[in-house]
């Protein structure tokens, strides 16, 4: 009975303090006061769903008491768990960000609140079991999305978020008659009861085009290769607390959906689908990589190199070994902390160096260290070095890769980690390392003329305490791997996610 | 009945494809709600079309006879259509601020957001344009 409360409590916390911050819209100090404490309470909340999913396994909350597959399930596994957990934590960190990142006038017009209600969705479409459901969390999560990225009314903004707009409606449909058919050859909804239905069902050809319906969907919410050209030109357009957070979560979540739907729906023709999944995650790695070798702006370098550790995580959903699937996870959680802290990152350099052009900046390292020393923590971990959390997730990956003998997405693995050293490396030599441009009128050694030190507080704690993640679990990575063995053992185990989900 | 609304789902797939593949910001936004009533219809077909037999149960039944429709697919959609009609209200008041911005309605000429290809050539020959 006590999983009844503590599983929708991800979802109804930031939705009593997305409601409670909109009472006092006119109020920003209550504003600011509610929303950090609702992050306070709902990462008590993430992690004490976690500490009870580690313990139980998979918990399972039938919501109005009505019995799978009639009713909507509420499911938390590891994976879901530990997703909830990074969003908790890393919405905390965004948050403390905003404080000092988000102008007053963004903050009139409902930023926190929908902020919160962005968390809700996700955590929404970690947790539930039921497809139709899922869409329903799909289209809150872009409504919120929408309203987030338009906040503001700035021509970027604006030109953003129509391409974010259009080309996510579409995917919504696409995923919505992809539900109708799923819905049509199995008469269910209840994803662990859709899977055993599928099973009887003597059509594999009819199951395999559903797939590829929900295939190009979600490829198109984490942006693959080729479905990806919205999000280079809309991500870098909105305040930083604003595109550090998509660029943390929301691909990420398309993954975790995808990697359930993969593992636990769609394994009739593997030998076809997963196919196609490794084409898409080796292309995916690559292009991403490439495109990020062009761009001199220090946000579009990072929106395009989302792209290519998106790569990562399709290739051990397609490599489909438990080893493989472990990786995944572990590239995900990691991902979550290292992609966010670069964006922050990249808003404070733009904050203390007067711009996001490469060009244009120069010489933070000589006037701060500390800032570079952060910067340095999380890129190294982007490309892989040891002892950072982002070797282990590609270790285990390319692992993953020799157990099976998959020599050529190894190989191509490997070589899009150098050339994403290459590109930290160019934003490390042309904002940090070199002298400022000549003809710069901004004074970079002195940043109380740009803004003040309690601000640059705000902006600087997340960033220590994700960087601080970052080597925690670089060096003590037995915890983190622990988590996602389990979550991968869960994942290819499906029968005991069925088990849990349809028990009476 | 199945055959001809399934034709006209196709139909109205092709259309809003068409649309879609628009250079007008108008006709891409009314493409987008073609395609989300031409999945509504569709998953309409999915739960069978019968005419004079109300999905109603039996007193002392579990489930309802053969050959009614299924009553789900419907409460399905009418949660899509309302959710596809905020979303369209959303777009139509995104694309009218978008116009208001910057007097411009054509999707080929949106590259405020997007790098200009030539600066990835000649930077410097840019910044003295800007």
């Amino acid at each position: 009975m006590a999983d009844h409360i503590l599983l929708p409590l991800p979802l109804l916390l930031p939705l009593i303090f997305a409601a409670i911050g909109m009472v006092f819209y006119k109020n920003r100090t209550a504003q600011r006061t509610i929303a950090i404490t609702g992050s306070i309470l709902q990462l008590g909340a993430a992690g004490w769903l976690f500490s009870r999913i580690w313990s139980e396994e998979i918990i399972v909350a039938q919501l109005g008491n009505w019995a799978a597959p009639f009713g909507i399930s509420i499911v938390g596994d590891t994976f879901s768990g530990i997703m909830v957990l990074s969003v908790a934590l890393t919405g905390f960190a965004i948050f403390i960000y905003s404080l000092a990142d988000i102008d007053k006038k963004r903050e009139h017009f409902g930023y926190y609140p929908a902020l919160n209600l962005l968390t809700m969705a996700v955590n929404g479409t970690l947790l539930t079991g039921d497809i139709f459901n899922m869409f329903v969390w799909f289209e809150l999560m872009l409504i919120s999305a929408f309203m987030l990225l338009s906040l503001g009314n700035t021509r970027k903004q604006l030109e953003g978020t129509v391409k974010y707009v259009v080309i996510n409606l579409f995917s919504s449909a696409i995923f919505l008659a992809g539900v109708g058919l799923l819905y049509g050859i199995t008469g269910s909804l209840n994803m662990a009861d859709v899977a055993v239905k599928l099973e009887a069902f003597d059509n594999p050809g009819l199951i395999t085009t559903i797939s590829m319906l929900f295939l190009v969907s979600f490829g198109l919410k984490a942006a693959v290769f080729p479905l990806f050209f919205w999000l280079p030109s809309s991500y870098h357009t909105p305040p930083v607390a604003i595109s550090a957070f998509f660029a943390g979560i929301l691909t990420k979540v398309a993954i975790y959906v995808m990697a359930r739907f993969y593992t636990l729906i769609f394994i009739q023709d593997v030998g076809y689908t997963h196919t196609i999944l490794l084409w898409i995650g080796g292309l995916t790695m690559v292009i991403g990589v490439l495109g990020a070798a062009a761009q001199y702006e220090f946000r579009k370098i990072l929106s395009i190199h989302i792209v290519s550790q998106i790569g990562y995580m399709v290739m051990g959903i397609a490599l489909f070994t438990p080893m493989a699937l472990l990786g995944t996870v572990f590239f995900v959680v990691n991902q979550i902390f290292v992609k966010m802290n670069l964006f922050l990152i990249s808003g404070v350099a733009n904050r203390l160096g007067g711009s996001f052009e490469l060009k244009e900046l120069g010489g933070i390292y000589r006037n701060y260290p500390w800032l570079g020393v952060l910067f340095l923590i999380s890129a190294f971990s982007l490309a892989g070095f040891p002892p950072l959390s982002g070797f282990w997730a590609k270790f285990t990956l390319v692992y993953a890769g020799l157990e099976i003998g998959a020599w050529v997405i190894i190989g191509v693995a490997l070589a899009v980690s150098i050339l994403t050293l290459f590109s930290m490396v160019k934003i490390w030599a042309f904002a940090f390392w070199k002298a400022l441009p000549e003809g710069h009128e901004a004074n970079t050694s002195d940043y109380t003329k740009r803004i003040s030190t309690r601000d640059l507080v705000y902006l600087v704690a997340p960033i220590v305490l994700l960087a601080g993640l970052t080597v925690i679990i670089g060096v003590f990575p037995e915890f983190l791997y622990e988590v996602s063995e389990r979550a991968a053992n869960q994942l290819m185990g499906r029968t005991d996610y069925i088990e849990a989900v349809l028990r009476p | 009945m199945e055959i001809l609304l399934s034709i006209i789902v196709g139909v109205l797939f092709a259309a809003s494809i068409y649309l879609m593949l628009k250079r007008s910001l108008v006709r891409v936004v009314i493409g987008v709600l073609i395609l989300s009533n031409a999945v509504n219809l569709s998953i309409f077909t999915m739960g069978r079309l019968t005419r004079g037999a109300p999905p109603l149960i039996g007193a002392d039944a579990t489930v309802a006879e053969a050959g009614v429709a299924n009553a789900l697919p419907q409460a399905l959609i009418l949660t899509a259509i309302v959710i596809g009609f905020g979303l369209f209200a959303f777009a139509l008041v995104l694309i009218y601020r978008y116009y208001l911005e910057t007097k411009n309605l054509r999707s080929d000429e949106m590259n405020d957001a997007e790098t200009p290809v030539g600066s990835l050539l000649a930077t410097d020959q840019n910044k003295e344009a800007n």
